[in-house]
């Protein structure tokens, strides 16, 4: 049995992917899946919070996901899908015992050691609470290195909200102030309505020495960012995690630019300083 | 009424308010204690009177018929509720709930829009503090409307 | 010792069979121009008679034809529709195959080709083309396919005798003579008297390889006729394009009225991003077959003039015209810049001749250039 793609030759060509086996699936909320999966073997990669992998399903094709674990969980790789297409819909099928095909990690990271010594602000949109969870963990588990920490999330009503036990643990924590905010509820729901950036103003930060970090839908992450810029935030502080589509996540296929540069290599986590031009040129 | 002088002068929206304007807006103005669940107006009510937010929270929602009330909006201290009563025919356009225990100044809208017209410099103090909030509601709105987390067709 | 690198000699045309016998026989695949269906295509040749002798073409916007010279000449005509990208960036390839097995799969090896090629005829745009496809292929992920194909290629580079009808090599110094990048570069003297090549050697292979050739030595009088003839394809140019600041005249000039009025004429056809020799997107493609047990992702070249280029769910981020033309523009003149460290456009005017309502690159930047709107402040209405 030739099986060609191990690590090693991924490294010779980066078009192989590498097998790996689906160990828990978990059901999130409505069409959005979280996959812990290992290698069939070798070494799992190390990554960084905020890079991606190109996830395979065999005949079907592959798509980007973002790494939503634990970088300092070595034991495994997970992945938050959701089911929007006819790859995701197969990545969101795939129970325990199942295979996949994994290309990366790739991609750019959230500045979590830059950092350090700073106010982190975290602000998230729907499923973008998932690639900015690995960033999450870093700061939590490191909490002395850091300032005051926010998380302010918004979800279109209160049955979307996604890791919603996770938000109520770490809101739990007396040093993280968490903020939940959905774009309509009825009347069970005891929290805020209204969408993201007014939670900006109130969320308690020094803007001269805060890190933002931002996901969410684009224009949820464009307002975002406006509003932080004028809390006064630094605009090369502020980052968020662009999408595009993309067929190789290597820089070879052209499809992920925008303007001159390729979500998947100088990107997806870019600074708003590189955006902010960008972000409202229609079609870019 | 000094004193609610004071606690309405200390209230975020009346910040950098002049002293001379301070008098003439507390004299339209007295407290309010809403339980939770209480409604603050009904849609359709006269709007007589607009609110700051002391202490709590307010729903903001509307009714489709044959439906559960849906919260458009959350309201919380040191906001207002009301631009209404600024607007012919002044009559309120949703349902406002307290979500908790809240307090809140109330200040009555003819009263104060009657020293507003004497008082063009006042009238132009309101509109200065109003006008910011409605752009933000309504931005908000749009960015609501646009469904930003919901599945897209195709 | 073979001759060194800069050694210029004459050839005959018996000494460019000996030549194409010399590539054939050392296992290269040689490929050089030919007349097919009316154009000049890139072809397996063996035979100095399968070179379209004693044709020439004529170009202009929107217009390709094949004509007859009133001489012989074996390469008097600039470029066709297609360039070496076709044998380099394959248009169509097989990434992997994997097969079931139990509930995984294996990634199956692929058979090896002959990937050593032999380029004969390839003008100085062509070659630049291909250095500055090797930046994008030959970067931080390596393409192995590419690389493979690359590894072993003997390069006999044509200068041009003349120039095409939408050429504008010259304004992007990437010609018309070639000064590097080959093993061997011909320039095509032909008169009443004579009709041979002068050599030059670009390589240690080309030194190697002109040996064999029973060259004589070239004579004062053969190098400057040569540089005659490189100077006058230089004086000829079909079309200028001024580079100066034309990156940043562009990333600041995205929201032109010009975009709006080329979307009005374009057709989203894709025809120059196919026969641009730099243009390198691809897409690929997943299949199985009918029992499901194996699986093959094919790569496959693509273009961003499609409306699926940019789709993210729910729908494309370039769903206008103007976006799209705007996009491949502004990647082709300024962001290649950023990306690759030298323009994206070597000025072999494929573009010009080869859309269907003769759009021109050229012509777009001067708008574009005439009016520059950074700086101009909007009024209302405006």
């Amino acid at each position: 049995m030739n099986l060609a793609a191990s690590r090693t030759d991924q490294a010779a060509d980066h078009f192989l992917p590498t097998p790996y086996r689906v160990v828990a699936a978990k059901r999130e909320i409505r069409d959005i899946v979280t996959l812990d999966m290992v290698p069939v073997s070798g070494e799992m990669p190390e990554f960084l919070p905020g890079q991606f992998n190109m996830l395979y399903v065999f005949g079907v094709g592959e798509v980007a996901i973002s790494i939503s674990g634990d970088p300092a969980d070595k034991s495994r790789m997970i992945h938050t899908v959701r089911d929007v297409g006819a790859v995701s819909d197969a990545i969101a099928a795939l129970g325990p015992g199942a295979t996949l095909g994994l290309r990366g990690p790739y991609g750019t990271a959230w500045p979590v050691a830059d950092a350090e010594g700073n106010d982190v602000v975290i602000v998230a949109g729907g499923l973008g609470l998932a690639p900015l969870r690995p960033a999450i963990y870093r700061v939590l588990a490191n909490r002395e290195r850091y300032g005051r920490v926010a998380i302010l999330y918004g979800a279109r009503e209160p049955a979307d909200i996604l890791f919603r036990h996770e938000l109520e643990t770490w809101r739990k924590q007396l040093d993280i102030n968490v903020e939940v905010t959905v774009d309509h509820a009825d009347q069970t729901w005891h929290g805020s309505v209204g969408v993201v950036p007014p939670l900006i103003a109130r969320a308690g930060f020094d803007p001269e020495n805060t890190v933002a970090m931002v996901c969410g839908p684009e224009v949820m992450m464009r307002f975002s960012a406006v509003a932080l810029g004028d809390a006064g935030v630094p605009f090369e502080r502020i980052h968020l995690s662009m999408e595009r589509n993309m067929k190789c996540a290597i820089g070879l296929c052209g499809h992920c630019q925008f303007g001159p540069d390729f979500i998947c290599k100088d990107g997806a986590v870019m600074s708003y300083d590189r955006l902010a031009g960008k972000l409202t040129i229609r079609e870019l | 009424m000094e004193t609610l002088e004071r606690i309405l002068m200390d209230h975020p929206f009346f910040a950098g308010f002049g002293k001379e304007f301070g008098e003439l807006v507390t004299g339209c103005a007295r407290n309010h204690v809403f339980e939770a669940g209480k409604y603050l107006f009904h849609e359709g009510d006269a709007a007589d009177e607009f609110y700051l937010i002391r202490h709590g929270k307010v729903a903001l929602e509307i009714l489709p018929p044959g439906q559960r009330p849906v919260v458009i909006g959350t309201v919380r201290e040191g906001e207002i509720v009301g631009a209404s009563w600024l607007v012919p025919p002044y009559r309120w356009m949703f349902d406002a709930r307290a979500m908790e225990l809240t307090r809140a100044i109330g200040i009555d809208a003819a009263c104060l829009r009657t020293k507003c017209e004497a008082d063009p410099k006042l009238g132009y103090e309101m509109m200065k503090r109003f006008l910011p909030v409605l752009v933000q509601r309504l931005q908000s709105a749009r960015l609501q409307l646009l469904d930003v987390y919901g599945r897209r067709a195709g | 010792m073979p001759p060194a690198i800069g050694t210029k000699a004459i050839i005959d045309r018996d000494g460019l069979q000996a030549l194409l016998d010399a590539l054939g026989g050392a296992g290269y695949r040689v490929l050089g121009p030919t007349l097919k269906a009316g154009a000049i295509i890139y072809d397996e040749i063996a035979k100095v008679a399968d070179l379209p002798a004693g044709w020439t073409d004529r170009q202009e916007a929107a217009t390709y034809r094949v004509e007859r010279r009133d001489d012989s000449a074996l390469f008097g005509y600039t470029v066709g529709p297609q360039s070496w990208r076709r044998f380099l960036q394959k248009p169509q390839e097989t990434v992997f195959k994997a097969r079931r097995d139990g509930d995984g799969f294996a990634v199956l090896p692929l058979a090896a080709e002959n990937n050593r090629f032999a380029f004969i005829g390839a003008r100085s745009c062509e070659i630049h083309a291909i250095e500055i496809q090797d930046r994008v292929f030959l970067g931080d992920f390596p393409d192995a396919g590419y690389r493979a194909r690359r590894a072993d290629n003997f390069i006999v580079a044509v200068n041009c005798g003349e120039a095409g009808g939408t050429c504008f090599c010259v304004s992007m110094q990437t010609g018309p003579k070639a000064s590097s990048g080959f093993d061997l570069a011909l320039t095509e003297l032909l008169d009443e008297t004579r009709h041979d090549f002068l050599v030059e050697v670009g390589s240690e292979k080309g030194g190697t390889m002109l040996e064999k050739l029973a060259p004589r030595p070239a004579g004062n009088a053969d190098i400057a006729a040569a540089e005659a003839i490189s100077a006058g394809t230089a004086a000829e140019m079909g079309r200028k394009l001024e580079t100066t600041g034309l990156k940043d005249l562009l990333q600041g000039n995205l929201n032109h009225p010009r975009w709006d009025e080329v979307a009005a004429r374009c057709l989203t056809c894709a025809n120059c991003t196919m026969v641009c020799p730099t243009c390198f997107c691809s897409t690929v493609e997943d299949h199985s077959d009918l029992s499901g047990e194996t699986a093959e992702r094919v790569r496959r070249w693509d273009s961003c003039f499609t409306l699926d280029f940019s789709y993210i769910h729910g729908g494309s981020v370039r769903q206008e015209t103007r976006g799209r033309y705007r996009q491949w523009m502004t990647h082709k003149l300024a962001n290649w810049i950023d990306q690759f460290d030298v323009s994206g456009c070597v000025g072999c005017g494929r573009c010009i001749t080869w859309c269907p309502v003769g759009i021109d690159i050229t012509e777009e930047a001067a708008a574009i250039r005439a009016a520059d709107q950074r700086g101009v402040q909007k009024r209302a209405g405006e």
